[in-house]
């Protein structure tokens, strides 16, 4: 059966569990190039991929820069420091610009949430979304995706799969993301964080909600720690990171608590000593590294979805 | 699409059987022996025929049993963009291929545009000493400079019919 084509990568939520299958089954596809002695393929030559990162990341940058160039397309990264944005420019000029110089997909990372959406009015290019605001990281899930249906054998979904995320729900789009996708997928899915870290209306969330982490652990079969973000602090949202740590970290004591399967996993960068307490690579269930792997393989199956399969003009057969 | 018209068998499954067994003897004769041979089927088509012809040459020479991989070529072909691409299953090439004679297995050789795809794709695993191509029907029309090494059968055709080429048999329609 032929996927659904798309132009854009925006939310999970325009996505069904089969678009999902598919990308995660194009996935596959895209490890396997990327274990070739030469791993690099000509399917996206002459594409030309354009990374607009408002705001900092290295890995989710690097990982889309990666997987573009080892699809063989062209890409260029805009250093917003250093633009034409300090100079007053705005984001509808700074975007028609660089569409003019021929652009077939942008990846956009923006503080503010809806603002790839809003790009895909201004511009003929493919908008993939690399993390707007609170709203949505939609490659982050996918990889998270891809990393629990490899590690723990689940080809035909998450069926029955108990999933926590822990830590600050309410300012994360990883979470947004992640529930979704799970959810899609079939998992169960229980958020775990104080009640100040939690979004306040959670009524049409598909998950369950808890502030006692302990009495999950010995039933998960994944546990997923968010990062803590330190300015909360100031918000006065968190007493401590003492105190989150002593609630909601994972400590050697927690671990060893974990069911000898459950995976341990968290989307980068670690606060080592609070949301993670343990040594990750003393954790025999630690997935941490097989995400940033699979993070490669998950942006080259979306860049490839949207820019290579051709669904403008469909023929009916392959010979 | 012309579902309407009636598919022809032009070779039977017993037919097939035996071509099969001819190109296995060919490769044999044209290799001097199968040492390094290794046989690779291009996703779809060609993975039966890789399969079929490993199962002969073993019965032929029992002392080196043939690997079989099976290349996926998706993501090398010329048309990536003009139409929907569906990846077969994951590619799978299971020895070093540097130094190998690499044959190459399809079912029905048309355009040779596959097989373009699947000599640059190969390049990625390094390099064979040779590639043998094997295809278990040759229906003409070709658009680049590719010819096979070893045929089961030439069968002219015109560009509108359509060829189907599996164990139980060859039909036109």
């Amino acid at each position: 059966m032929s996927p659904r084509h798309a132009k854009h990568l925006l939310s999970i939520d325009d996505l069904t569990a089969d678009d999902i299958h598919h990308l995660l089954e194009l996935t596959d596809h895209m490890v396997e190039i990327n274990h070739r002695p030469i791993p690099k393929v000509p399917a996206l030559r002459g594409k030309n991929v354009v990374s607009l990162f408002f705001e900092d990341s290295t890995r989710t940058r690097t990982s889309f820069d990666t997987a573009a160039k080892r699809l063989s397309a062209d890409t260029m990264n805009f250093a917003v420091s250093s633009s034409s944005v300090n100079k007053g420019e705005s984001l509808r000029d700074t975007i028609e610009t660089i569409s003019a110089m021929g652009v077939d997909a942008f990846v956009i990372r923006h503080k503010s949430s809806g603002v790839p959406g809003l790009i895909t009015r201004w511009t003929d290019a493919s908008i993939v979304n690399a993390g707007d605001g609170w709203h949505q990281h939609p490659t982050q899930a996918l990889l998270d995706c891809y990393t629990i249906r490899t590690r723990l054998n689940r080809r035909d979904g998450f069926d029955g799969l108990r999933i926590a995320i822990v830590g600050d729900i309410k300012h994360s789009r990883v979470a947004r993301s992640d529930v979704q996708a799970f959810a899609a997928l079939g998992a169960h899915v229980t958020l775990v964080a104080p009640p100040t870290l939690l979004p306040p209306a959670l009524h049409d969330w598909p998950v369950a909600v808890s502030h006692d982490l302990d009495s999950l652990l010995p039933d998960l079969d994944v546990l997923y720690l968010l990062r803590v973000q330190r300015e909360r602090m100031d918000d006065a949202l968190l007493p401590s990171m003492h105190e989150y740590s002593a609630m909601y970290g994972l400590t050697a004591a927690r671990a060893a608590r974990l069911a000898p399967h459950a995976l341990v996993m968290h989307p980068g960068p670690m606060n080592r000593g609070v949301e993670i307490v343990v040594d990750p690579a003393d954790l025999p269930g630690s997935a941490i590294l097989d995400q940033v792997t699979n993070g490669v393989a998950v942006r080259m199956a979306v860049l490839f979805s949207l820019l290579g399969t051709g669904g403008d003009l469909r023929s009916e057969t392959l010979s | 699409m012309t579902a309407s018209v009636q598919a022809r068998e032009v070779l039977s499954a017993d037919d097939v059987r035996r071509a099969l067994t001819r190109i296995a003897h060919e490769i044999v004769e044209r290799n001097h022996g199968l040492e390094q041979v290794v046989v690779v089927g291009l996703q779809r088509g060609g993975v039966w025929v890789a399969e079929a012809l490993a199962a002969i040459l073993v019965g032929i020479d029992p002392a080196h049993p043939v690997p079989i991989g099976s290349l996926d070529v998706s993501f090398h072909r010329d048309d990536v963009g003009l139409r929907p691409i569906v990846p077969g299953h994951v590619t799978d090439i299971p020895v070093e291929l540097d130094g190998r004679t690499v044959i190459l297995c399809d079912d029905v050789l048309f355009t040779g545009r596959t097989v373009r795809a699947a000599l640059e794709a190969l390049n990625d695993y390094g390099r064979p000493r040779a590639v043998q191509l094997a295809v278990m029907v040759d229906r003409g029309h070709r658009e680049l400079p590719i010819r096979p090494d070893f045929v089961g059968k030439n069968l002219p055709t015109s560009r509108e019919e359509q060829v189907a080429a599996t164990s139980d048999g060859v039909t036109i329609r």
